[in-house]
C-alpha cells in the first residue's frame, strides 16, 4: 500500500512535468493575450505527429528531433496569433474560445486525413527500457521527459523572469493599455508569446507521444485536463500552474495505483469542484477587479 | 408593421409544419430536419441563459445528457413501449436536467465569465467520466438501447419532427416572455455591467442561476428527444463536447441574446454539419471544411447574423430618411452638398 503510493508519487513527479510544460504555454497566452487557447490540446498531438514524422521518415531521435519541432511550432504559433487571433473582434475571451476551436477542428481533421485516426506509438530504445527503483521498475523515458520538462521549464522561467523581453512580457500582462503607452510593443509581445506558448505545447507533445499512444481524438482528453489546471492555478499564474499539474498528475497516478485508473482523473475533479466552493479564483489567482 | 411581422411569422410556421410532408421520400433530408428542430429548441433554451445574461456556457451538454438517460432508463425501468409514449417523458428528462442544474449552477456560477466557461467545460468531463464509469446504471461504453417505434420508414420522421416543433415554440414563447419581463431586463443588466446591477438592487445570483436552471430544462428534453431519434445512447455521444460547440457556434453565428438569431443558426449549422458528415465523414475532412467555415464567419461577423443585419437595415432606413428630409427641405434636389457631406460620414 505505502509503497504503491511512493511509486505513484514518484511517477506523477516525473510526468507531471510535460503537463506544466503544456499548461505553461497556456496560462502564459491567457495571461498576455486575454484568451482562452481551446487548440493548446490538439497542438500537443500535432507535436506528437511530428516527432512521429520526424522519426519515420528521416530517422531522427525524439529528442534531437525537437530542434526542428520547436521552432516550427513556434513560426505556426506567431503564424496563428497573426492570422486569426489577431482579428478576433467584440467579445474577446469567449470568441477565442470559439475561433480556437476551429483552429483546432481544422489542425484535428488535417492529422486525422493523413494519419487516419489510428493509434501511433514512438519507438525508441528508451521507451521501453526499464531501470528497477526500489521493488518497482520505472521506464527510462520517464526520466528522460522529466529531464526536458525540467530544462524547458528553466529556460521559460528564466525567460519571463530574467531577460528585458521577460519584463515586457510581464508588463503586457499586467496592463496593456499602460505597457503600449510606455513603449512597449504589445501586438508584437503577444505574438512571440502565443509563439512560446505553442512551441511549449509542440514540445510537451514530444513527451506525451513518447509516454503514451495517441491519436487526433487525444486532443479532448489532453485539452479538458489542462484546463482544469489552469483554473486550479488561478488563469494566468505561471507557477500556479507548475504546482497545480504537479498535484493533478501525482493524485491521479496515486488514485490510479491505490484505487482504480478508473476514477482516477475523477478524483482531481472532486478538487476541482472544492476548490471552487472554497476558493473560487484559484490556488494563485487574484480576486478579478472591476473592470470597466 | 406590426401586422407584416405577424404574418411573416405566420408563413414561417406554416413553411415548417408543411416542410416535412414536402419532402418526405428522401429520408436523408428528412432525419436533417430533425436533428435541425432538436437543435433549435436547444439553442434556444441554452440562449435564455447564455445569451441574456452572457455568461458563455460550454457545458450544457451535461444536461442534455442527463435528459438522455433519464429517457432511456426511465424507458427501461418501466417497460415503456416504443411509439407516443415516450414523448410523454421529455417533461421528465427536463425536470431531472433542472434537478441537477441546481447545484451544478450554483458551483459554476461562483465565478465569473471565462472562469465559468471553463468550469462548464470541466464539469461536461467530469459526467462524461461519470458515464463511462457508472456501469451498474449507464452501462458504460457499451450503452443503452431505446425502445423503438413501429412506424413505417416513410413516415417514421414525422412524430419526432413535430414534437420537436412544438417544443421549439414553446422555448420561443419561454424565450420570449423573459425577453420582455423584468427579470429578463435583469438578466441584460447582469450581461452589460453586473456589479452595476447588482448596486441598483439586481439579486444577480438568483437571477444566474433560475436562467441556468431554465436552460437546463430545455437542454435536457433535447438531448431526450435526440436520443430517443437515434435509438441508442452512449457516452460519448451526450456528453459530447461537440454538442456545447454546436449550440454556442449556432448562437453566436445567428446572433447570441436574440429570439431569432439562435434559430437562424440552428437552421444554418445542423443541415451542413450532417451534410459534410454525409459527404466527406470518412475522411475527416468535414472536420477541416466545417472548421474553416466557423472561422470565416467568427471573424467576419463576431456580432452574428441577426444583429449584424439589423445595424446594416437601420444605418440604410436612417440614410433614407436623411435623405429624405434634406429633400423636403431644401423643396428641389439641386442641393446635394448637405447629403454628400453626410455620406462621407
Amino acid at each position: 500500500m505505502s509503497s504503491l503510493v511512493v511509486q505513484g508519487v514518484v511517477l506523477g513527479i516525473l510526468t507531471g512535468g510535460v503537463y506544466a510544460l503544456m499548461a505553461s504555454g497556456l496560462t502564459l497566452i491567457f495571461g498576455v493575450l486575454e484568451i482562452i487557447n481551446v487548440a493548446q490540446g490538439i497542438l500537443v498531438i500535432l507535436g506528437a505527429y511530428m516527432a512521429f514524422v520526424l522519426q519515420q521518415t528521416y530517422h531522427v531521435d525524439l529528442f534531437v528531433g525537437l530542434l526542428i519541432t520547436i521552432p516550427l511550432m513556434f513560426g505556426m504559433g506567431v503564424f496563428l496569433e497573426w492570422a486569426f487571433i489577431r482579428r478576433i473582434k467584440g467579445d474577446r475571451i469567449t470568441l477565442s474560445i470559439l475561433v480556437t476551436y476551429a483552429i483546432a477542428l481544422i489542425i484535428e481533421g488535417i492529422l486525422g486525413y493523413f494519419f487516419t485516426t489510428n493509434y501511433q506509438v514512438l519507438h525508441a530504445w528508451y521507451i521501453d527500457a526499464t531501470i528497477p527503483v526500489d521493488g518497482f521498475y520505472i521506464n527510462v523515458i520517464y526520466i528522460f521527459v522529466f529531464l526536458l520538462s525540467v530544462v524547458l521549464l528553466g529556460i521559460l522561467y528564466f525567460l519571463v523572469y530574467r531577460t528585458p523581453f521577460g519584463r515586457r512580457l510581464r508588463a503586457s500582462m499586467q496592463n496593456r493599455t499602460a505597457a503600449s503607452l510606455i513603449g512597449i510593443n504589445v501586438s508584437r509581445v503577444q505574438a512571440i508569446t502565443f509563439g512560446i506558448g505553442v512551441a511549449l505545447a509542440g514540445a510537451g507533445g514530444v513527451a506525451y507521444g513518447a509516454t503514451n499512444a495517441f491519436n487526433p481524438a487525444s486532443s479532448y482528453d489532453l485539452i479538458y485536463r489542462l484546463l482544469v489546471i489552469i483554473v486550479l492555478a488561478g488563469m494566468g499564474s505561471l507557477g500556479g500552474s507548475l504546482i497545480a499539474s504537479l498535484a493533478l498528475v501525482i493524485i491521479g497516478d496515486v488514485v490510479a495505483l491505490v484505487w482504480s485508473p478508473v476514477w482516477s482523473s475523477t478524483v482531481f475533479f472532486v478538487l476541482l469542484i472544492l476548490l471552487l466552493l472554497l476558493r473560487p479564483q484559484g490556488l494563485f489567482g487574484r480576486v478579478e477587479g472591476r473592470k470597466q | 408593421m406590426k401586422r407584416v411581422k405577424i404574418l411573416v411569422l405566420l408563413a414561417l410556421l406554416l413553411i415548417a409544419i408543411v416542410f416535412p410532408v414536402l419532402i418526405s421520400p428522401t429520408t436523408a433530408v428528412n432525419d436533417m430536419a430533425v436533428y435541425t428542430m432538436i437543435y433549435a429548441m436547444g439553442v434556444t433554451g441554452w440562449n435564455i441563459f447564455s445569451g441574456y445574461t452572457g455568461y458563455i456556457s460550454i457545458g450544457h451538454a451535461v444536461y442534455f445528457g442527463i435528459g438522455a438517460y433519464t429517457m432511456a432508463l426511465t424507458c427501461q425501468a418501466w417497460n415503456v413501449p416504443g411509439g407516443y409514449l415516450p414523448f410523454l417523458l421529455l417533461p421528465l428528462a427536463g425536470l431531472v436536467a433542472c434537478a441537477f442544474a441546481v447545484p451544478l449552477g450554483f458551483l459554476a456560477l461562483r465565478v465569473r465569465r471565462y472562469a465559468f466557461s471553463v468550469t462548464t467545460i470541466a464539469l461536461m468531463f467530469i459526467f462524461q467520466l461519470l458515464g463511462y464509469n457508472l456501469r451498474g446504471i449507464t452501462n458504460g461504453s457499451l450503452g443503452l438501447y431505446l425502445p423503438q417505434p413501429s412506424w413505417s420508414s416513410g413516415v417514421y420522421d414525422l412524430p419526432f419532427y413535430y414534437v420537436g416543433l412544438a417544443l421549439l415554440l414553446l422555448a420561443i414563447g419561454v424565450s420570449w416572455r423573459v425577453r420582455h419581463s423584468k427579470y429578463g431586463l435583469g438578466l441584460l443588466a447582469i450581461r452589460d455591467d453586473e456589479d452595476r446591477a447588482f448596486g441598483l438592487g439586481v439579486k444577480t445570483a438568483a437571477y444566474k442561476l433560475s436562467a441556468y436552471v431554465i436552460s437546463a430544462f430545455f437542454v435536457g428534453m433535447t438531448g431526450a428527444l435526440f436520443v430517443y431519434f437515434l435509438g441508442t445512447i452512449f457516452p460519448q455521444f451526450v456528453f459530447d463536447p461537440i454538442v456545447d460547440v454546436n449550440l454556442t457556434t449556432m448562437a453566436f453565428l445567428g446572433g447570441l441574446g436574440t429570439i431569432s438569431g439562435p434559430i437562424l443558426g440552428a437552421l444554418i449549422v445542423t443541415p451542413l454539419q450532417q451534410w459534410l458528415l454525409l459527404q466527406f465523414g470518412g475522411s475527416s475532412l468535414n472536420l477541416i471544411l466545417f472548421g474553416s467555415f466557423l472561422l470565416v464567419i467568427l471573424l467576419l461577423l463576431p456580432q452574428g447574423i441577426v444583429p449584424s443585419v439589423q445595424e446594416r437595415w437601420a444605418s440604410w432606413r436612417a440614410h433614407r430618411l436623411e435623405l429624405a428630409r434634406v429633400k423636403s427641405l431644401n423643396g428641389t434636389k439641386n442641393q446635394p452638398a448637405l447629403v454628400e457631406k453626410r455620406e462621407g460620414r
